[in-house]
C-alpha cells in the first residue's frame, strides 16, 4: 500500500517546506516525520518522499543509508542505545552494555523476541560528563547504576 | 588561573531558566540585540566583534570576528546564511548541549546579532537528532522570541528580517564538519566538500554562509553586553588573541565530572583537581585528551620547551604541560590542540591500547568513505588495534600502524583524516612499551582495563 502522512504531519511538512529555499532540503526532516509515523523507512516511504520532494528515489535511498538513525528494517517498540565511546567506557559503558545484553537475552543490534526492545550501541551522545549513559527512545538516562538500569528495563518490558 | 564566571550560565539551575522570563530577569533579555540593530551598522558590529577575540568554540579555534569579515560586504543576488553548529559529536564533548537546554535564549539572541553582522536573514541551527530536549528548548525559545517581535519581519522595529530554524541531523558524526553540514542541510548525504570554495563564498545552497559553533554564537550577546574589549580582557590569554570566558567540560576518571564556565586560561591541574575533585580512587594520571578525541593525548611528565625569551610560551618554560593555561595557541605549542575544551582524564592503570582501539572503532565507523586513505586507514587502525588486544598481531603489524596513520595525514578532503591520525600517532608514540607488550601472545585482552573503579 502506498505510504501517506497523517493530516497532522502533513501540516508539519508544509511548515518544514517554508523554511528552505529548495524542496530537497526537506529530505532529512521529512524522513524523520515518516519514521516517526511508520517506525522505519520502507520502500513505500522512499517512494513517497521522492514524489513529494521531486527528487529521485536513488537520492532518498542514498540519504537513508548514509545516516545511522534511519531504520531500513522494522525495529522494536523501544530503542535502547548504550553509549560505548571512550569517556563513557572509562566509567563502565561496556559493563552497562554487557549487563543489558544479559538481562534482555539479546546481543547489541538485536530485538527481544517479544518485539519490545531493540538494544544497540551508540557513539558518544554528548553526555560524557554524566556517563555511563544510555538513550531510551527520546530520553537520556545518565549516571547509570545497576539499579537504574533494572528500573528502566523493567518499565520498558511492561 | 581559575576564575569562575557566569556570563553564559547565569540561567543554569534557575527555575525554568530556559524561558524568556528568566532570560529577561538574568540578562535584561534581548537588550543587546536591540541596541546593536537599532544603533550600529553591520560593519561596526563586525569590527567590534573582532575585539572580543572569541576563538571558535567548535574545535579549530578560528577568530570569530575575522570569519564574519570574510562574508561579502554587500548582499548581492544571493542571500547570506548563518549556520550554527550544534552537532556536538566529538567524543568527550558535552558543553553545547547545556547551553541549548539551559540558556537557549542566549543562542537565539546571538543568532539575531550574527545574522545582522554577516548580512543574513536566516539562521539554521543544526542539532544532532539525539538531542531531543535541546531541540525542544530551542524551538521554545524561538517561538517566545517571535511572539515578542524579536524575530521575524522587523526585529525591534528594524527593517532586517531574521528567522531562526532548528535543523535536525540523523546520526552521523561527520556532519559536524562544516561543509558536510551544509550538504546535510541541503538534504544530501553528509559528505564533506572540497575547499575552496569556502563557505563564505559558496556555502548553504551555493550562497555565502558563515558556520559557527553554538557556544561561539551564544557568547556574542554577553560579549557585546559587557563591551567586546572588556570581554576579551576577562581571559588570562587575551594578549595572545584568546579572549573571554568559555565552557569547560571535564569527564573520564574524575570524581566530579561536569561542565563549568571559566575565564579562558585554567590549567589541566586546576580543572582536574579544583573542578573535577581529583582523580577517581586518588590514582595518578596516565594522560588527558585535551579537547575531544581528535586532539592528541598529553602525559603529565611532558614539559614545555621554550628557552627563547621571545616565545609566548617562555613564561612556562620547563613547567609540566599540566600547568600551562589552556588556550588555542598554548595547546598548539604543546604539540596538541585545545579542541572543544572538554577534557577527558585517564587514570594510571588504564590500558592505553584499549583506549586507542575504542577510539579507532569510532573513527572506522564514522568515516564518510569518500577518501581512500581515510576510509581504509581508519578501518585498518581499528582492525590492527583489535588484533593487538586479542594477542594476535605481529611486530610488523604494530609498526604498520604508524605508516597507516601517516598515510592519512594530508591526503584527505576534510580534517577528519588528521583527527583520526594525530591521536593515533600520539598514543603509539607515548605508550610504545604498552603496545609492544601486546605483540603476539605477549598479553591477552583479559588483562585489559578501561575502568579504574568497578561499575555498580
Ligand atoms: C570531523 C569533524 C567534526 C566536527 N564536529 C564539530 C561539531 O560537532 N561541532 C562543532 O561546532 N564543530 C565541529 N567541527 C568543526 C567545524 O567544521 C567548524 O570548524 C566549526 O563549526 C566552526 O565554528 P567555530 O569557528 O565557531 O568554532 C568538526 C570538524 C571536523 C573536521
Ligand atoms: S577525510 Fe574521511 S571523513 Fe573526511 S571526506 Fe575524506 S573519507 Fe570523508
Ligand atoms: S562518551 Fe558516552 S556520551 Fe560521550
Amino acid at each position: 500500500m502506498p505510504f501517506a502522512l497523517s493530516p497532522e504531519r502533513e501540516r508539519e511538512l508544509q511548515q518544514i517546506l517554508e523554511r528552505y529555499p529548495t524542496k530537497m532540503a526537506a529530505t532529512l526532516p521529512l524522513l524523520h516525520l515518516c519514521q516517526e509515523q511508520n517506525g522505519w523507512i520502507s520502500d513505500e516511504v522512499i517512494e513517497f518522499v521522492s514524489q513529494r520532494l521531486d527528487v529521485s528515489t536513488a537520492h532518498v535511498q542514498g540519504v537513508v543509508t548514509f545516516y545511522t538513525l534511519y531504520n531500513r528494517k522494522p525495529v522494536g517498540k523501544h530503542q535502547v542505545w548504550v553509549c560505548r565511546t571512550l569517556p563513557c567506557a572509562l566509567r563502565g559503558g561496556y559493563d552497562v552494555l554487557a549487563y543489558c545484553e544479559k538481562k534482555l537475552g539479546v546481543h547489541a543490534g538485536e530485538t527481544t523476541p517479544d518485539g519490545k526492545i531493540t538494544l544497540r550501541t551508540a557513539e558518544c551522545l554528548a553526555s560524557c560528563g554524566t556517563g555511563p549513559m544510555m538513550q531510551v527512545d527520546k530520553d537520556y538516562h545518565e549516571n547509570l547504576t545497576r539499579e537504574r538500569v533494572d528500573a528502566i528495563l523493567a518499565k520498558l518490558s511492561e | 588561573m581559575l576564575k569562575r564566571t557566569d556570563y553564559l550560565t547565569r540561567t543554569y539551575g534557575k527555575p525554568e531558566g530556559w524561558k524568556l522570563a528568566a532570560y529577561e530577569r538574568e540578562y535584561g533579555g534581548y537588550q543587546v540585540a536591540k541596541r546593536l540593530l537599532t544603533t550600529m551598522s553591520r560593519e561596526q558590529v563586525v569590527d567590534e566583534a573582532k575585539k572580543a577575540n572569541i576563538r571558535g568554540r567548535g574545535g579549530a579555534g578560528f577568530p570569530m570576528g575575522v570569519k564574519w569579515s570574510f562574508m561579502p560586504k554587500v548582499v548581492g543576488a544571493k542571500p547570506h546564511y548563518l549556520v550554527v553548529n550544534a552537532d556536538e559529536g566529538e567524543p568527550g564533548t558535552h558543553k553545547d548541549r547545556t547551553l541549548m537546554e539551559l540558556n537557549p535564549h542566549a543562542v537565539v539572541e546571538g543568532c539575531i546579532i550574527a545574522c545582522y553582522a554577516i548580512g543574513a536573514h536566516v539562521a539554521y541551527i543544526y542539532v544532532r537528532d539525539e538531542l531531543h530536549l535541546s531541540k525542544t528548548r530551542l524551538w521554545g525559545a524561538i517561538s517566545e522570541a517571535k511572539a515578542r517581535g524579536f524575530l521575524g519581519k522587523a526585529p525591534f522595529g528594524k527593517d532586517w528580517e531574521v528567522e531562526v530554524y532548528v535543523h535536525s541531523g540523523a546520526g552521523a558524526y561527520i556532519c559536524g564538519e562544516e561543509t558536510s553540514m551544509l550538504n546535510s542541510i541541503e538534504g544530501r548525504r553528509g559528505e564533506p566538500r572540497m575547499k575552496p570554495p569556502f563557505p563564505a563564498n559558496a556555502g548553504a545552497f551555493g550562497c555565502p554562509t558563515t558556520v559557527n559553533n553554538l557556544e561561539t554564537i551564544a557568547s556574542v550577546p554577553a560579549a557585546f553586553g559587557l563591551g567586546c574589549d572588556e570581554w576579551s580582557k576577562l581571559s588570562a590569554l587575551h594578549t595572545i588573541g584568546d579572549g573571554g570566558v568559555r565552557l569547560y567540560g571535564i569527564n573520564g576518571h574524575v570524581k566530579k565530572p561536569g561542565v563549568v564556565e571559566l575565564a579562558v586560561g585554567p590549567t589541566f591541574n586546576e580543572l582536574i583537581h579544583d573542578i573535577g575533585g581529583g582523580v577517581l580512587g586518588d590514582k595518578a594520571i596516565m594522560c588527558v585528551i585535551p579537547g575531544g578525541s581528535s586532539t592528541p593525548v598529553l602525559r603529565p611528565s611532558e614539559t614545555v620547551n621554550a628557552p627563547d625569551p621571545k616565545s609566548p610560551m617562555h613564561p612556562h618554560h620547563g613547567k609540566s604541560v599540566f600547568d600551562v593555561p589552556l588556550g588555542v595557541e598554548t595547546m598548539r605549542q604543546c604539540g596538541t590542540m585545545l579542541g572543544t575544551c572538554c577534557v577527558t582524564v585517564i587514570a594510571e592503570g588504564t590500558d592505553p591500547v584499549w583506549c586507542m582501539q575504542n577510539l579507532m572503532q569510532f573513527y572506522g565507523h564514522e568515516s564518510c568513505g569518500q577518501c581512500t586513505p581515510c576510509r581504509e586507514g581508519s578501518a585498518w587502525l581499528h582492525l590492527v588495534c583489535t588484533k593487538l588486544l586479542d594477542g594476535e598481531a605481529t611486530k610488523e603489524e604494530l609498526d604498520s600502524l604508524h605508516d597507516i596513520a601517516n598515510g592519512i595525514m594530508g591526503n584527505t578532503i576534510c580534517a577528519f583524516g588528521e583527527g583520526t591520525a594525530m591521536p593515533a600517532l600520539a598514543f603509539l608514540q607515548k605508550f610504545r612499551p604498552e603496545f609492544e607488550a601486546y605483540v603476539k601472545g605477549a598479553r591477552k585482552r583479559a588483562d585489559a582495563k578501561l575502568t579504574v573503579e568497578p561499575w555498580s
